[in-house]
């Protein structure tokens, strides 16, 4: 993995020299596949003791609502009265063959539940990584270069500011503004009723609203679905776009301070065409890499915006499990979480690999 | 420190030794040096920083004498406040739709986040310190299993993290002092890993130089060299993380609160909470009851984060505004511990 800094030479060195023998971009990625499994077993069994410690499931879930006959047989059935370590590696099994267990309250398998919500959250995510590109990326390079000036200390404070508040008081704050008092944008959910309907009987439903819009072939309903991820795309995009565009900013600075880009200066090289070309390019690396990082980020979030905007994804979902104390469920999407977080890490650290060749150690 | 007269070489020996002999105890203080090192831009807001969060603290220990109310209280000798009223009058900042004064809650919220953020950096900091400084300086087979366990740790949606682990605490609800605990423990999880990672790396570092092998030689034993030569050594960017940290956990306490992991509103008053109850308020145009603690949130974070970014944007040479500045710093090398303003990047540890 790049990083920003610079990092201890000592330990650069020794990387170094233990595999200049070898390794193309083919050994890394295979050590670095290798490398999601611990990552995703560690994580997954966290989960599992973490959660277990609390007690069995049944009770947590219907404890109140049943009587203690009834209970201990719904947790002899279910299988939580064998011994734990028992449970454990049935559990790991299981997520092994992809299966995550089968929710209490609405009685679902978790995997279903995973691929009807993930798709929602991945909508979102996506459209909140572009608002962060767009906001981030050509500020920062404003940032970079006027540097200790006025835009840069309003760019910088609008960054902290970025940070600063929690991404569901800005969800509400554009709620509030948006579509309440300006009523030019809708309040809540993915699309209206209507068109809803409209894509339920697509015969190639994919669950992504905006493809499925698409493919309705009629403006009115895409228009309606844009129209609805605008507001929590913007809120959950300006969180990582402050992190973006410190970055970017960073970066750039240290890049146009290199000699080559003084040398692209004496050859006359317009000073536009050196931020945006010289100094840019090269500072990309490392936001690919904090892109990976940001995903973790990303989906935190995507679970605050989709509360506040009953976006019905993961987040909106693992809200309501963990209301109705389904720590079933709950498990499951934060076990699935981790495989995700664990394997777009991988796949950045790969881009970053056949991006810069001095990653591939 | 203002360099006069003193060679580079000077400066870097005199500083990572036991930092300038020259100045008295007062200018060489973790922020009062930073704040004269400072110019410009940096100063203000370093300054800004300062004042917020010293506004903040303020506000959460004198909690009882300025708000009117009480967190809890519904009515007063001329009645029961009533619900969602809006600003004016005696209410200030309006009533929720619990019947709550908002101004007295958000003052109330600023003692529990205080509360918490000051149990939660604690109890992380000793964690974490103790973790990696054990793991770097024996190293083996240990610090490779810590540094596998909480690289997978640290990749993890931090929220997700406190969420499990308030689950497993409190059962998710809780009264004070369970509340405030569970929240914590919760935030400590989170940033362990991170404590872990920038001692570790130290430890590593510091093992290597020549006074600890001196130290070896004479004598010493493991634990008075890890506590008395590698440690206070290792600690000189703990106040980056300490302060950028706390606005972390005022974050995570709010999203906590606000997916109803909080504390119950008779217990304490917590920021997130309110914010949660006043999502219904904004669809029917109530602004008062979000608005409100949302700020205050905004602007606690803000200061802190004021104050962490100036203090790294300082010790790291590339940030540093002027050139004056950098002469005038004695501590150069990696001192940043945040480059580009995100804790996620800094520090990687070779797998």
């Amino acid at each position: 993995m790049t990083t920003v800094a610079a990092r201890p030479p000592a330990q650069k060195a020794a990387r170094r020299k233990r595999t200049s023998s070898g390794g193309g971009i083919g050994r890394y990625i295979l050590i670095r596949f290798t490398l999601i499994f611990p990552t995703i077993f560690i994580l997954v069994s966290m989960v599992f003791w973490l959660m277990r410690a609390t007690g069995d499931p049944i009770t947590a879930a219907l404890g109140g609502r049943l009587g203690p006959e009834q209970l201990a047989e719904r947790i002899h059935a279910a299988g939580y009265d064998r011994p734990i370590l028992v449970q454990y590696f049935e559990y790991l099994g299981n997520i092994f063959t992809g299966n995550f267990g089968t929710t209490i309250s609405t009685n679902k398998p978790v995997t279903e539940v995973l691929l009807t919500y993930g798709v929602a959250t991945a909508e979102l995510v996506f459209y909140a990584l572009i608002v962060a590109f767009i906001v981030g990326i050509p500020l920062g390079l404003v940032a970079a270069y006027w540097r200790d000036k006025a835009p840069d200390a309003f760019l910088r404070i609008f960054a902290i500011l970025c940070y600063a508040t929690p991404v569901f008081f800005s969800a509400l704050l554009f709620k509030l503004v948006f579509s309440v008092w300006l009523k030019v944008l809708p309040v809540a959910g993915r699309a209206s009723t209507g068109s809803e309907l409209q894509m339920q009987f697509l015969p190639g439903k994919t669950g992504i609203y905006t493809i499925d819009a698409l493919q309705t072939g009629d403006p009115q309903i895409l228009l309606d679905v844009v129209s609805h991820a605008v507001l929590p795309a913007l809120a959950l995009g300006l969180l990582t776009a402050g992190v973006f565009l410190r970055l970017v900013r960073t970066n750039v600075i240290g890049t146009l301070g290199a000699d080559y880009v003084d040398s692209g200066r004496s050859r006359g090289v317009s000073e536009y065409r050196l931020v945006t070309k010289h100094a840019y390019r090269p500072a990309l690396i490392p936001i690919i890499t904090v892109i990976g990082l940001q995903i973790a980020l990303l989906l935190s979030g995507a679970v605050l915006t989709e509360t506040v905007f009953e976006w019905k994804g993961l987040g909106f979902e693992l809200a309501q499990f963990l209301t109705a104390r389904d720590f079933v469920a709950v498990q499951g999407i934060v076990a699935l979480l981790a495989v995700i977080v664990a394997l777009s890490n991988f796949v950045v650290d790969i881009i970053a690999a056949l991006i810069d060749p001095r990653v591939r150690y | 420190m203002t360099g006069s007269g003193m060679t580079d070489t000077e400066m870097i020996a005199t500083s990572t030794a036991t930092g300038s002999n020259k100045h008295g105890l007062w200018s060489r203080l973790p922020v009062v040096h930073q704040l004269r090192q400072s110019v410009g831009l940096q100063r203000g807001m370093l300054v800004v920083g300062l004042v917020i969060t010293g506004l903040f603290i303020l506000t959460a220990i004198l909690a009882p004498l300025v708000s009117p109310f009480g967190y809890s209280q519904l009515r007063d000798a001329s009645g029961a406040f009533g619900a969602q009223k809006p600003p004016g009058g005696s209410h200030l900042l309006g009533t929720t739709v619990g019947g709550y004064d908002v101004l007295s809650r958000v003052i109330w919220g600023a003692q529990t986040a205080l509360i918490v953020i000051v149990i939660a950096v604690i109890l992380s900091i000793f964690a974490g310190v103790m973790l990696g400084l054990v793991s770097g300086y024996f190293g083996g087979w240990l610090d490779r299993v810590f540094v596998v366990v909480f690289d997978a740790v640290y990749a993890f949606p931090s929220l997700l993290l406190a969420i499990v682990m308030s689950i497993v605490i409190s059962g998710g609800r809780s009264n004070l002092i369970g509340g405030v605990l569970a929240a914590a423990i919760s935030i400590t999880t989170v940033f362990i890993p991170q404590y872990f990672r920038v001692i570790r790396a130290e430890t590593v570092r510091i093992k290597a130089e020549a006074y600890v092998e001196s130290a070896r030689v004479l004598g010493a034993s493991n634990a008075r060299i890890m506590f008395r030569h590698v440690l206070r050594n290792a600690t000189r960017t703990l106040p980056l993380i300490f302060t950028l940290n706390a606005s972390e956990a005022i974050l995570t306490l709010a999203g906590l609160g606000f997916l109803g992991f909080g504390i119950e509103p008779s217990a304490a008053a917590e920021w997130g909470y309110d914010l949660n109850k006043a999502v219904s308020d904004v669809s029917s145009g109530i602004w008062w009851t979000a608005l409100f603690p949302g700020l205050a949130i905004v602007l606690a974070v803000l200061g802190m984060t004021l104050v962490g970014e100036s203090l790294n944007d300082l010790a790291d040479p590339r940030l540093r505004g002027r050139r004056s500045v950098a002469k005038a710093s004695g501590l150069v090398a990696e001192t940043s511990v945040v480059p580009g303003g995100t804790l996620k990047d800094e520090f990687e540890v070779p797998q």
